[in-house]
């Protein structure tokens, strides 16, 4: 096994590992925690593959300041450990049914393009910083602009309902 | 033997590094602790540490030791995993955002290897990001110390310490996006070459003049960041006890302490890169003399510790601090016979010169600011510093594109 296998490797198990606990641990902070596993070992992956400012970003963002506000939210209003309830009927049957729907899907996919995945060093030119910037200011401008304007109107939301009695 | 060593040269020069910048690091954390209270002391007309060595050099020593051999209490109703891992996080997190600053723009030719100062190769595209990513995730360190130690205070100061850094963290990123649109790139050895484009003007070549609003806005959200003097809140000790690591004895609140120290180096090398030239010479490439600078810092100040030392008051700093003055001479001497190591040298030197220099107005905030309320904290960060920083960004912008547009400039 070559060196960057075994990180993947290791990088996939961490990531599977931190989604399971993620789910099965009772206190919200240590699934917060779990989920922080997962955001990191996703950006390693995508380290792995070349795509160097999608890796930042993705610990920037997501590890650092999403989880930081879902850490904050929780810690301030001070959540016990939550009891866990045996699961739902509706739950049961159709979420197997789903689980195994996925799994079915997702394995055709990799399945499917089997020989096509060994060339990940195509990723590397295309998420670089110029190439990113390039395709979301010239291709995809105004689907970004449209992004940009749902998140806008999402803050003044926000802003409103924070501020109800004083407006 | 032989061929496990050529064959994994790259690993082991590297594992070195890693621990001779440990032991540096921490070595200058250690020092950073004397050299605070000394001017703190000497800011409030006060001696500071002077009984444990001669200028209580010793003191870093006795304190490590103090740290090592005190007990360390678990307080009961903490959350065992979290409260290890909370300064664990903190100090691993730290040390790894000094792995991404190069210290000399120069390799070393050591055993037919090229030996980069610094331990990430030079060519990291993403260097500033990778740091801003690491800082990022550092405030876990302090939060969950504070959400684990079952304490209100420690609780408040948790919570403190995350709002605090959601709020900086925005300005602090977007203050740098000045510089990065003049460097063009997000690697912090490409952002020190963009400042040398004209080796004549010195230090007027440097990102500071243009990017001014920047590095206020920059420095100002790091020492937030970093959890400093006028923004300590997260361990107010009037108001808090001590904030998040009440809770923590002995060597794990030593780990909180190391952090805080490593990332205020980490905040200084970022600050004298961006903003500073990194080891850009203040002065005009051809003024060589100056390369003597370095010599006409340390003999003057090798033969001052000479002096101080005969006539110093204990026996033992009468012998330690002449020797000590005579070994810092001789550097400076020897850099004047030997002109390769003397060239060699300057890059590093004008780093560690302007470390040197942000750490101490580090000190200097700490000893002359009083502490922010948190509703003026609040307001500083997302009234003045975030507007600014998106000024100075749209500003720049302009600047450049009308420098394309009108004077053809790339």
């Amino acid at each position: 096994m070559t060196a960057p296998l075994v990180v993947f490797f290791v990088l996939a198990a961490l990531a599977v590992i931190g989604a399971i606990s993620l789910i099965l641990q009772k206190h919200p902070i240590h699934s917060a925690l779990s989920l922080i596993v997962v955001m990191v070992a996703l950006a390693g992956l995508y380290l792995l593959l070349g795509a160097e400012f999608v890796a930042a970003v993705q610990i920037i963002v997501y590890g650092g300041a999403i989880m930081v506000l879902f850490v904050f939210v929780i810690m301030l209003l001070n959540a016990g450990v939550e009891e866990h309830t045996s699961i739902s009927k509706m739950a049961g049957a159709p979420g197997l049914l789903l689980v195994v729907a996925l799994a079915a899907f997702v394995a055709a996919t990799i399945a499917r393009s089997a020989d096509s995945i060994q060339s990940t060093s195509q990723a590397g030119e295309m998420s670089s910083t110029l190439g990113i910037s390039g395709m979301i200011f010239k291709e995809f401008v105004y689907p970004f602009e449209l992004t940009s304007f749902l998140i806008l109107v999402a803050v003044l939301g926000a802003i409103v309902l924070a501020q109800r009695e004083k407006i | 033997m032989n061929s496990f060593l050529s064959t994994n040269a790259e690993l082991i020069i590297t594992v070195v590094k890693i621990a001779l910048l440990l032991f540096i690091v921490l070595t200058v954390n250690a020092y950073l602790t004397w050299f605070e209270r000394k001017v703190v002391a000497h800011i409030q007309s006060r001696w500071g540490p002077h009984r444990v060595g001669p200028h209580g050099l010793l003191q870093p020593l006795a304190d490590g030791v103090k740290f090592l051999f005190k007990e360390d209490p678990t307080p009961a109703g903490v959350d065992k995993f979290v409260y290890y891992l909370a300064p664990l996080l903190a100090l691993a997190l730290a040390m790894t955002s000094i792995a991404l600053i190069p210290f000399g723009p120069n390799p070393i030719r050591l055993f037919g290897h090229d030996i980069y100062l610094g331990i990430a190769p030079p060519d990291v595209n993403i260097g500033i990001l990778a740091l801003f990513a690491i800082t990022a995730m550092g405030v876990y360190g302090v939060t969950l110390a504070g959400w684990s130690s079952n304490n209100k205070y420690s609780l408040l100061g948790g919570l403190r310490s995350s709002a605090q850094m959601i709020s900086y963290e925005l300005a602090m990123t977007m203050s740098v996006v000045g510089v990065l649109l003049m460097a063009g790139s997000f690697n912090l050895k490409k952002i020190i070459e963009a400042q040398a484009h004209h080796p004549e003007w010195g230090i007027f070549g440097w990102n500071i003049w243009p990017q001014i609003l920047g590095f206020f806005c920059f420095f100002v959200a790091a020492i937030a960041e970093t959890n400093r003097a006028p923004f300590d809140l997260p361990e107010a000790e009037s108001e808090l006890v001590a904030g998040f690591h009440t809770e923590y004895a002995s060597f794990k609140f030593a780990m909180f302490f190391i952090a805080e120290y490593t990332s205020m180096i980490t905040v200084s090398c970022l600050c004298s890169i961006m903003f500073f030239g990194g080891w850009l010479s203040p002065f005009p490439a051809s003024w060589t003399f100056t390369h003597f600078f370095p010599s006409a810092v340390l003999i003057p100040f090798g033969l001052w510790v000479i002096w101080d030392g005969i006539r110093y008051e204990t026996l033992f700093g009468r012998m330690i601090l002449p020797v000590l003055g005579t070994a810092i001479t001789a550097a400076g001497a020897a850099l004047i016979l030997l002109p390769g190591v003397n060239t060699f040298i300057q890059g590093p030197f004008w780093l560690l010169f302007k470390i040197l220099f942000f750490l101490f107005v580090y000190v200097w905030m700490r000893g002359t600011l009083p502490r922010f309320r948190y509703d003026q904290l609040m307001a500083f960060g997302w009234k003045l510093l975030l507007p600014l920083s998106i000024v100075n960004v749209i500003i720049t912008s302009f600047v450049i594109l009308a420098k394309i547009q009108w004077w053809g400039a790339k």
